[in-house]
């Protein structure tokens, strides 16, 4: 009995435990609001569902969670270009692929080419990010500003401010179906970008110096790290994480849409480190938490659409669930429920030493 | 003439997580007197200011204000009471103006607004009337920490205050500007304020004051007479002798090793602004002290070996080759390894685990591709906890939780893992239990009996004379003087401390 | 070398970005002088067209100040401008019952955030970031269709003219046209006016500055650091709704995507109009100017004809690079000094 207690509480104390309670909690209240939530079926020979819905959308999330989350750790701040960068990738790509014309049948150059330009292009804009952040010690979001106003200036006038379409079959691949695989792609992608990003993180010290210098920058550089250049790349992958999610959204309507590719998405990838239990002032990080936050928003609005909330009222529902979780990670809501039972505390303790 | 007691602090205690700050600190200050306030670094000086003007609750403890017994919670509290304070750092706001800062949250008004024509006017008379000719409508960041310095002052003598608090103000401040503070000191005095001094500049106690209060290690040690108090006994009293079990520990092989190789040898090495261009040489298993007061340079001239701030003179020769450190990762890569003075700001990870702070100068060292495996990870800290008796109740509890004395344990190891030639230890032993220190001075000179070179600085002698084999005295940012085994006293390193034999 | 250091970066600053105001607005006279550019109309038309922005970046500005940010306020706008056309022309509120209603909602607003970021201690991107969310979300909410405000005395508040008696100009016809401004233009600069007062000559005003110079040395000094920041978000909340009933009067109408980045141009006017990022410096004139150079480029934009809108934003982030470089290369030469 006493046992199974301590494991509990064990349990409670687990940095996931949080994360995992609420993903339980939507799917929960999805399974009696929905019941066919969880039905999976197979529909012209893809995989169908509502939670097919949720993997297969949350994909982008997941992938661009990867790179907000280490961005998060080291410099305890957001990067809020990350949807601008996905539409400049994006862009750069359609371009080089049509040869700059608004629609084409076939591809005008190489498709690996203009992925490879297109990802380029990204890690550019990240270290751009990161140079501003971690030479000259600007605030991560102001300076990510800068990228956020001019990325999707940036993207159409790669486009023209035209919406330029791309009607090859290769083309929308990353977006949809391998043939007659029933498992839409994006999720093979995310696995992917999930799997080396986490070989990455346990086979390299790369992991412990993103949190080391996030806790303290002063410390990790007295122990022999350099807290700019660790930052710097952070930054870098980042973009890159941002730059792949733009290639999959590009595929999934085999164009670019500069406008709204990506749209907002940055709050999404913000949310979804906070939702994984990671503190956004910087420090240590769980990107199975992150992961689980980017899932969880999903399903959150994949869930709300399921009842019938209409997309633009959605931000309603993800503004409320944002302050519960901040109000309650804050140690000043504590300190001021305590202070109102304090002075029935404080008594106490005296006759106890009176005792 | 009756005394009059203006403030008085009775049976102050407060607890930090892990430290015990205060215990029972009483402190007395009367009318029109100056009173300082004395001991080495984590003695609890500040502990007990900050009490006084609200920047920390005490645990338990009463204040008296013309005997009157008060609460204060809160800066605008300790204000209200008529305590005005001045601190260490020039804590007024760089981007207001010289005469905002003079007279934040006390500005003269007309017709609800401020009246800025006013209170430039008032503020220009003010300086003037303690010779600083500035401009006052100019931001305060334009002048330099001296000015800003006296600004501070200035605001706080302007306000009608009954007590005021001047907390180490003297540091940033040359000759002169000292001798206007002490023409205001004097002022003040005979309106009747009572003054708290915090400094650890010896002559300006024995200038200004009529009591000396001395703090050790969150204890009251006194209050004296300053004329009653010779100099040596003051400096005696603030480093404590207390001859504990200590007693029995020795360095034995002090002598023999002035004859093994050069380790390190410096020359001329030096970085502007903090510490002056200094001579050192540094043999194989030997135990280095460096001794001086708080600011002497004790600090930066290790940082300046380690490349914490870069020597930007000089040339620095270890194990017999001529080396570059323009960061701390070079050093560690030449066999270096640097236990910081400030153990909460510059060594420890507060939230990662004892085994990840334990592995973590290894790791840099190697490179991030050449990741320590979990399992050795473990291996690791484990034999450090076992080997040097952390007390931690896992190894991957995080850091934060331990106590002081045992975080400084994990940073002990985390350079021991790393296999160093020259270990810098920047008091390591401040503010930790006593059987703590013993082990750690234990350790040092098993390090050394095994051909380690230790740098050693303290703020206490008695550990000093018992593991060093030599001394350098430090003073005012310069070198001033080595002593040898045979010299290790206490009363010769106090005077070369203190500065001559006054 | 010397001389340099003595003048004041921060007002340094500011003149960069007046005498760019002035020499972009020259260059554009004389490039499209045959358009019209010199007409003094089109130079009222940048208050008459951005009086939202204009207020909206001056309550940024105070935010700013304090080390703070708020990126809520174009959601606001946005709910805003819903709610009053959903009060008049649905639920048959007359219109200034339905501003004061507005107005409110901002208090309240403002209320909730300030006491989440200050007493609660909540980075203010977080709070505000759900704020955006919630705004947003809300205005969709009430309505997901476009409401064109029709409302007789909101309209002819919002469209009568003031004709200035000056620098008129002969028409077409030989009749004498005269500049006129809505009266929204004098709302928004009677608001700046009273921030630009009430940041310079109240203990409220100063306090924000020393806040955002060092919270811990104004919390010494005896400021009540909490409740000032609480109030500044209150104030920036009751702002923000001004701002939105302004935008609205020049949109005449409500509907979810309005306003959409409109955050981010008051930051940007305010970040090129001086106001430094780490908060303790800035001025509410700067920040019109910072709002005009956007207005500025809109109308070169506007009048070349051929370039496209992105052009705004691209230029906008460029001039904004430059600022907070410059920015960043002051702080660094101060603190070597």
């Amino acid at each position: 009995m006493t046992n199974k207690a301590v494991s509990l509480k064990e349990l409670r104390k687990h940095r996931l435990f949080m994360p995992i309670v609420c993903l339980i909690v939507v799917l929960l209240i999805n399974l009696i609001k929905t019941p066919n939530f969880f039905a999976v079926s197979i529909n012209h020979g893809v995989l169908y569902g509502y939670i097919i819905d949720v993997i297969n959308r949350g994909s982008e999330l997941a992938i661009l969670a990867i790179g907000m989350t280490l961005v998060a750790s080291s410099s305890g701040g957001t990067d809020i270009s990350v949807g601008a960068i996905a539409a400049v990738c994006a862009a750069v790509i359609t371009n080089i692929l049509s040869g700059g014309t608004d629609s084409v049948n076939e591809f005008h150059a190489p498709f690996l080419l203009a992925i490879i330009a297109g990802l380029l292009v990204a890690v550019l804009c990240g270290m751009w990010n990161g140079f501003l952040v971690a030479s000259l010690k600007i605030q991560p979001m102001v300076a990510t500003l800068i990228l956020y106003t001019a990325g999707r200036g940036i993207a159409q006038l790669i486009t023209r401010g035209q919406i330029t379409y791309i009607r090859v079959d290769a083309y929308k691949v990353l977006g949809s179906t391998i043939g007659n695989n029933p498992v839409p792609t994006p999720i093979y992608v995310a696995i992917f970008m999930i799997i080396i990003a986490s070989l990455f993180l346990r086979y390299t010290a790369f992991g412990l110096y993103v949190q080391t210098v996030g806790i303290n920058a002063k410390a990790a550089r007295l122990v022999g790290l350099n807290p700019v250049k660790i930052q710097f790349i952070t930054y870098m992958i980042c973009g890159l994480m941002a730059g792949i999610a733009g290639v999959i959204y590009s595929s999934r309507i085999y164009s670019c849409d500069a406008n709204n590719i990506g749209l907002n998405v940055e709050m999404d990838a913000i949310l979804a480190v906070a939702l994984g239990g990671n503190s956004l002032a910087g420090g240590r990080f769980s990107l199975p938490g992150s992961l689980i936050g980017a899932y969880t928003i999903q399903a959150l609005t994949t869930s709300l659409y399921a009842m019938g909330v209409s997309a633009d009222q959605l931000p309603v529902y993800k503004a409320i669930v944002v302050v519960i979780i901040v109000a309650l990670q804050s140690p000043e809501l504590y300190k001021m429920l305590r202070k109102k039972t304090g002075a029935q505390k404080k008594t106490v303790i005296k006759e106890v030493t009176q005792a | 003439m009756k005394e009059e007691v203006v403030l008085e602090m009775k049976n102050v205690n407060k607890t930090f997580p892990g430290v015990k700050a205060l215990t029972d600190v009483s402190f007395k200050l009367r009318k029109g007197e100056v009173n300082a306030l004395m001991g080495e670094n984590g003695a609890g000086k500040s502990t007990l200011i900050k009490v006084l003007t609200g920047v920390y609750e005490m645990d338990e403890g009463e204040v008296y204000i013309e005997g009157k017994p008060v609460v204060i919670k809160s800066p605008q509290d300790a204000q209200k009471h008529g305590i005005s304070t001045v601190y260490q750092e020039v804590n007024l706001c760089a981007n207001l103006t010289v005469a905002e800062n003079l007279y934040a949250d006390r500005e003269p008004m007309k017709f609800g607004l401020i009246d800025w024509k006013t209170m430039n006017r008032k503020s220009q008379e003010l300086l003037a009337g303690l010779d600083i000719n500035i401009d006052v409508t100019k931001v305060l960041s334009n002048y330099s920490i001296a000015i800003q310095q006296m600004v501070a002052i200035a605001r706080a003598v302007d306000m009608d205050c009954k007590v005021l608090i001047l907390d180490e103000p003297t540091s940033s401040l040359d000759d002169q500007e000292v001798e206007k503070l002490f023409m205001l000191m004097e002022r003040l005095k005979k309106k009747g304020v009572g003054i708290v001094f915090v400094t650890h500049f010896l002559e300006q106690v024995y200038r200004i004051t009529e009591h000396i209060t001395v703090l050790r290690n969150g204890t009251l040690v006194g209050e004296y007479e300053t004329e009653n108090l010779p100099r040596v006994e003051l400096v005696a009293k603030m480093m404590g002798k207390s001859f504990d079990d200590l007693a029995d520990i020795k360095n034995e092989n002090a002598s023999n090793v002035k004859d093994n190789e050069v380790i390190l040898d410096a020359k001329e090495l030096g970085h502007t602004g903090t510490i002056k261009p200094f001579n050192l040489v540094m043999h194989k298993g030997e135990v280095i002290g460096l001794a001086g007061l708080l600011g002497s340079g004790r600090s930066e001239l290790v940082r300046s070996i380690y490349g914490a701030d870069r020597a930007d003179t000089g040339t620095l020769d270890f194990k017999g080759q001529k080396v570059l450190i323009g960061a701390p990762i070079d050093a560690i890569k030449h066999g270096m390894a640097y236990l910081p003075e400030d153990r909460k700001e510059e060594g420890i990870i507060a939230d990662l685990s004892v085994r990840e702070n334990i592995i973590i100068a290894l790791q840099a060292k190697r490179g991030v591709f050449n990741l320590i495996s979990r399992k050795e990870q473990e291996e690791f800290a484990d034999k450090y906890i076992d080997a040097i008796q952390i007390k931690t109740a896992s190894r991957e509890t995080l850091i934060k939780q331990l106590s002081g004395g045992n975080q400084q344990k994990v940073i002990i190891a985390r350079w021991l893992l790393t296999q160093p030639d020259f270990l810098i230890l920047d008091e390591p032993t401040r503010g930790i239990d006593v059987g703590t220190k013993t082990e750690i001075q234990k350790l040092v000179l098993k390090l050394a009996s095994e051909g380690m070179t230790v740098m050693f600085i303290s703020s206490e002698i008695e550990e000093m004379i018992r593991t060093c084999s030599r001394m350098i005295v430090m003073r005012d940012g310069r070198k001033v003087g080595e002593l040898d085994e045979n010299e290790l006293d206490q009363m010769s390193i106090m005077k070369a401390i203190a500065g001559g034999d006054k | 070398m010397k001389k340099f250091k003595d003048i004041d970066t921060n007002k340094f600053l500011l003149g960069i970005t007046i005498v760019m105001f002035f020499v972009m607005y020259i260059i554009g006279m004389i490039v499209f002088n045959k358009q019209g550019f010199a007409k003094p109309q089109v130079f009222l038309n940048l208050f008459v067209n951005n009086a939202g922005l204009i207020v909206i970046a001056t309550s940024m500005t105070m935010v700013m100040i304090t080390g703070g940010i708020d990126i809520s306020v174009g959601s606001l706008v946005a709910m805003d401008c819903m709610i009053l056309g959903d009060l008049m022309m649905n639920k048959g509120w007359g219109a200034w019952s339905a501003m004061l209603a507005v107005l409110v909602i901002g208090l309240v607003y403002g209320s909730v955030q300030g006491f989440l970021i200050s007493y609660l201690n909540i980075q203010p991107f977080i709070i505000t970031l759900a704020g955006m969310f919630f705004g947003r979300g809300m205005t969709a909410i009430i309505s997901t269709e476009m409401i064109s405000i029709t409302n007789e005395t909101f309209s002819s508040i919002a469209q009568c003219k003031i004709i200035l008696p000056i620098m008129g100009t002969m028409n077409k016809h030989g009749k004498m046209m005269y500049p006129f401004i809505y009266p929204s233009v004098i709302i928004a600069l009677a608001i700046l006016i009273i921030m630009f007062v009430v940041l310079k000559f109240t203990k409220f005003g100063r306090s924000i500055y020393a806040i955002g110079g060092n919270e811990q040395s104004a919390m010494l000094m005896g400021l009540n650091v909490k409740k000032t920041k609480f109030i500044v978000y209150v104030l920036d909340g009751f702002l923000a709704s001004i701002g939105g009933i302004l935008f609205c009067m020049n949109t005449m109408a409500g509907f979810v995507e309005q306003a959409k980045g409109f955050e981010m141009d008051a930051i940007a006017g305010a970040v090129i109009g001086g106001t430094l990022l780490t908060g303790g410096v800035g001025n509410v004139f700067g920040s019109l100017f910072g709002c005009m150079i956007r207005g500025t480029i809109e109308s070169f934009i506007s009048f070349q004809g051929t370039l496209s809108s992105w052009w705004v934003r691209i230029t906008i982030a460029l001039l904004l690079t430059f600022f907070i470089v410059l920015q960043s290369i002051f702080s660094k030469i101060k603190a070597k000094k």
